[in-house]
């Protein structure tokens, strides 16, 4: 077990440093640079720039120096924690990320968690009780969530809201809580708000995890050492709890560690149809203004906690699948 | 006789997609108390249904449609196996406590996240009101009497870590563990190597010495019947074709097709000679009309047109 | 062999037919195999099929709500030919939004295959039949108009069309690539193999949209619609090769030994030769239904990025691009009718994934529909 845990954490790095050199090249696809767009603003408002100026300013930006320079001193900066300085907003890209993160990291988990909760033991009772009227109700379910944007679903929550509750859905405080420090009274107003976008994140993963658990579960129902337990005398509900569920339950967590960057992608586009303070929104925001350094941490972290969360669902595997941690 | 165990007229239907086939077909057959009883037959002759059915373990599609299983426990009152509802606490003392069953595939037949000692002391646990110490301590011991050695270890270890032949005695212990009255063994060395099949035989024979449970095995194999049987049960198609002593049967068989099995063994035939087919040594020989067995005289049964036996006389 | 003919049914089946016969048993994946054709063919004569052009405006009906299509007028007359009616606009005065009722003065009846407006089909050549237009100098609108009075109906077969095929498009794009990443890995093995694999587990680990968002966003805002589409649709396929090139190599691990691909090889057969003559047709059926279950993960992707405003842009016509209307909430409640082009993304994505388990299930009767 210790070394399948060290092979898996050391096997990290490479993936995450091969992961920052495409998030790189895909920060720096868009012709320009920050520096051509704020000399077009100060052009626009009649600003004369020398040629001069445009050197100092790249140099002051380092863009004067090669790639390959650029992405050492880029991806340096973001090991020892400085992920550089946001342009747009006249920040260090420290001070804007990590509470943003927070909330992302937030939603995500409780959507994962709300996955669980839902999936499982409705993946359990349709695989149980197949082409039960249940069954079909919930696979059809199932069907529908799994093919529903979840943007769309934001929408039709939102007209439900306000149509059928005359209540305004979205944002993840009351705006007397905006931007206040925190407190309990706080806490409990993010809670309130917090069951919305974990609902329309979590659903969609549902769906999925919910029709692989069935499949799983009836692949195993009828396999021998599931008739041995049942000769020996296991009492029915302990029996699918302990024999076909627990093999079944593999892929199942397997599949939790792919489910990550769903949710991530999931929550971005949510976030920016509910107005959540989280990374989608500001994301996007600067995607379009080419504010590289923010852009480019903001990718880089989503993908570290991908890699992070992945890497937690396959320890988990290993500790509850006797046969991979034995290879 | 005293019969542990008593099928009568047992029927099992398969409903698939192409219809309904029957699996079993008005099976009657004895298991006498402390003995061996072996049911043999080719494949698809209803030998593993009929242990399934005794063990209840028949699920749809297939459903027992008519018959009757009278067990006599050697304490308490006989009662009818196939009448029990589903939640009669008497079925779920009967699977594995009372009944057990020893599986064709000891590759899967242990669920592989499990340690053996756990899969072990769990039919302990199942069936008895001890503590966990109490049933991993029986279950240790149960492992050393199959013959699992270096077992402080072993108790600890998962089934892919043991041989076809060692997670055979793994389950042929979890059966045994309860004590119970009948065990059940559906082709136990099927899927063993040769050699490993002879260690696994000796030892259900030792066991069933030592424990004086009632055996019913089934299996395809005359070599092995020879060696373990006290009795015969010769099925084919969901029939019962003939049952004796295992002397009766595998001597002077009277049926035809018990005939062509025993003929059919490779040993029996001459080096150079061709191996004779079920087919070549029944020849036209009328093996598919379902004749009601008869009784003879020295007790076997046999299931022909009543003119053939002379001195028959129809059984129950 | 084949020309001996056997009249006794399944004993001369092929394996298509009885792979048909499979599929058939499965009610609801050829049904929506149906709607699919259906809506594609819908989709490729969408100038013919709907009334308007995608910048039509009528002045009279901004944000106007869905006509209902009738037999019966108002008084209770029954008339063969269906007919809508008009709207009446009147501006509330507290809310200052408009508001439509049906006017029964204007009715309108529905005429078919009749002239309307004039098009250019495919851009090549012109015509103006049209599959119904509204008589009588009117006007029909059966899914309501958007703020700028743009039928919505004829909208959302124009995006049809876009959405649709950029599936399509995406999932060729995706195979070529699955299929070449692949099979490389699978074939070839050693240094390869290990380079493709730490690819794929490196693409499986990044979260799309943000990637998606970020490429798209790259895309120079000067480019033509044709180059924005094939942009975006090469955005889309490039995370989404992964799943299938990884079916693909460990299907060519498998049959790398089987006995007719060395066969092949040992008769001299070229590598390419061995991989497309003899590899590839004993597991395309694999490929196709993978494909058929990746066409909505492209669809999806697509409406995503449009909704988001950085991937299709207008003038160019997609569900996503209609989608975009109906972003803030208040719009939501005004004119719901907006969130109709994502009624129709869910039916397609849903026949894709009902049709996607009927052909696996069809190509391999022993698996059970699992994911993985």
């Amino acid at each position: 077990m210790r070394s399948y845990v060290v092979t898996r954490v050391l096997g990290m790095f490479p993936t995450l440093a091969f992961i920052s050199l495409i998030v790189f090249i895909v920060i720096q696809l868009p012709p320009g640079d920050i520096v051509t767009s704020t000399l077009d603003r100060m052009q626009a408002q009649g600003v004369e720039v020398s040629a001069e100026q445009v050197q100092n300013l790249r140099a002051q930006y380092n863009l004067d120096e090669p790639m390959p320079i650029q992405y050492l001193r880029w991806a340096g900066g973001f090991i020892t924690g400085d992920m550089g300085y946001s342009y747009l907003f006249a920040r260090p890209v420290n001070e804007l990320v990590w509470e943003r993160l927070g909330f992302t990291l937030i939603i995500t988990i409780s959507a994962l968690l709300f996955t669980w909760v839902v999936a499982l033991p409705l993946g359990i009772y349709t695989a149980v009780r197949q082409y039960s009227i249940g069954d079909y109700v919930l696979t059809t379910i199932a069907l529908i969530g799994l093919a529903t944007p979840n943007f769309l679903l934001a929408l039709i929550l939102m007209y439900i809201g306000y149509e059928w509750f005359g209540i305004s859905i979205g944002g993840l405080f009351s705006p007397e809580f905006q931007e206040v420090p925190w407190t309990w009274a706080r806490l409990r107003d993010l809670l309130s708000h917090l069951w919305i976008p974990m609902v329309v994140v979590g659903l969609g993963g549902t769906a999925v995890t919910m029709r692989i658990l069935r499949a799983n579960l009836l692949d195993e129902l009828n396999k021998p050492y599931v008739v041995t337990a049942r000769a020996k005398g296991v009492r029915p509900i302990k029996l699918i709890l302990k024999y076909p569920l627990r093999i079944a339950i593999n892929p199942f967590i397997s599949t939790l560690g792919l489910l990550l960057p769903t949710l991530i992608s999931g929550e971005a586009i949510v976030s920016m149809v509910l107005n959540l303070p989280t990374t989608g929104p500001l994301l996007l925001q600067a995607l379009l203004s080419q504010d590289m350094y923010l852009a480019g941490s903001f990718l880089m972290l989503l993908a570290v906690l991908t890699v992070v969360g992945m890497l937690i669902s396959d320890l988990v595997l290993a500790w509850a699948d006797p046969r991979i941690r034995y290879e | 006789m005293d019969n542990i165990l008593q099928v009568r007229d047992l029927a099992v239907d398969f409903t698939t997609d192409i219809g309904i086939t029957k699996a079993l077909n008005g099976v009657s057959f004895d298991v006498p108390r402390g003995q061996v009883t072996a049911i043999v037959g080719e494949s698809g002759s209803g030998k593993s249904v009929t242990a399934n059915c005794v063990m209840r373990l028949i699920q749809p599609p297939g459903r027992i449609v008519s018959g009757s299983i009278q067990f006599s426990p050697s304490q308490g009152s006989p009662f009818d196996i196939v009448s029990l509802a589903d939640k009669d606490p008497r079925l779920h003392e009967l699977r594995g406590g009372l009944i057990s069953m020893v599986f064709q595939e000891p590759m899967t037949a242990l669920s592989p996240v499990y340690t053996i000692g756990n899969q072990v002391a769990e039919a302990i646990l199942c069936h008895r009101d001890v503590g966990k110490a109490v049933a991993w301590q029986e279950a240790t011991e149960m492992l050393i009497r199959v013959g699992i050695e270096d077992i402080e270890r072993r108790m600890f270890m998962y089934p892919f870590e043991f041989s076809g032949g060692m997670r055979q005695r793994v389950v042929i212990a979890m059966a045994l563990v309860c004590n119970p009255e009948v065990l059940i063994c559906d082709e136990p060395t099927t899927a063993l190597d040769v050699t490993i099949q002879a260690e696994v035989l000796t030892l259900i024979r030792d066991l069933q010495h030592e424990l004086g449970n009632s055996v019913l095995f089934i299996t395809h194999d005359l070599g092995v019947v020879a060696q373990l049987a006290d009795y015969v049960v010769v099925m084919y198609q969901g029939r019962v074709l003939e049952i004796g002593t295992v002397r009766q049967v595998l001597k002077t068989p009277m049926h035809p097709y018990t005939q062509g099995l025993l003929q059919a063994i490779p040993g029996l035939a001459r080096a150079g000679e061709r191996l004779a087919t079920i087919e070549s040594v029944v020849g036209d020989a009328d093996i598919t009309t379902p004749y009601p067995l008869v009784k003879l005289a020295d007790g076997r049964q046999v299931s022909l047109p009543p003119q053939s036996t002379p001195g028959g006389q129809e059984s129950e | 062999m084949n020309d001996v003919s056997i009249d006794t049914g399944l004993a001369t089946a092929t394996p298509r037919q009885l792979a048909w016969q499979r599929f058939k048993r499965h009610r609801l994946a050829l049904a929506s195999g149906i709607f699919l054709l259906l809506i594609y063919t819908l989709a490729f004569v969408c100038e013919f099929i709907v009334p308007y052009k995608t910048d039509t405006r009528n002045v009279q009906a901004i944000n106007a709500p869905p006509m209902s299509v009738r037999f019966f007028d108002m008084e209770g007359n029954f008339h063969l030919r269906p007919f809508v009616y008009g709207y009446d606009m009147k501006v509330n005065d507290d809310t200052w939004m408009r508001e439509y009722t049906d006017n029964p003065d204007k009715l309108y009846p529905l005429r078919f295959f009749t002239r309307g407006e004039s098009y250019r089909f495919w851009g090549f050549f012109e015509f103006d039949h049209h599959l119904f237009v509204a008589g009588q100098g009117g006007y029909v609108h059966l899914f309501g108009t958007d703020q700028l009075g743009r039928d919505l109906f004829s909208r959302v077969f124009y995006g049809a069309r876009v959405s649709l095929s950029i599936g399509v498009v995406g999932v060729v794009m995706t195979l070529v690539l699955g299929v070449l990443f692949g099979g490389l890995a699978g074939y070839l093995g050693g240094l390869m193999d290990r380079a493709v694999q730490r690819m794929i587990e490196v693409l499986q680990s990044l979260p799309t949209l943000p990637l998606w968002m970020a490429l798209s966003a790259s895309l120079p805002v000067e480019w033509s619609s044709i180059r924005v589409y094939f942009g975006v649709t090469i955005i889309l396929s490039l995370f989404g090769w992964t799943t299938l090139a990884r079916q693909v190599r460990g299907r060519f691990l498998a049959l790398r030994e089987e006995e007719f691909v060395v066969a092949a090889r040992l008769i001299g057969a070229g590598k390419l030769r061995v991989i497309f003559r003899h590899m590839l047709p004993s597991f395309a059926s694999h490929i196709i239904t993978t494909a058929t279950l990746a066409v909505p993960g492209m669809i999806l992707g697509e409406t995503a990025l449009s909704f988001l405003g950085i991937g299709l842009r207008p003038p160019v016509v997609s569900w996503g691009v209609l989608m975009q209307q109906a972003q803030n909430y208040q719009v939501i409640v005004m004119t719901p009718w907006l969130l109709l082009p994502g009624l129709f993304v869910v039916l397609t994505v849903m026949a894709f994934n009902l049709m996607g388990d009927g052909l696996r299930d069809a190509a391999d009767p022993y698996s059970t529909g699992g994911q993985s």
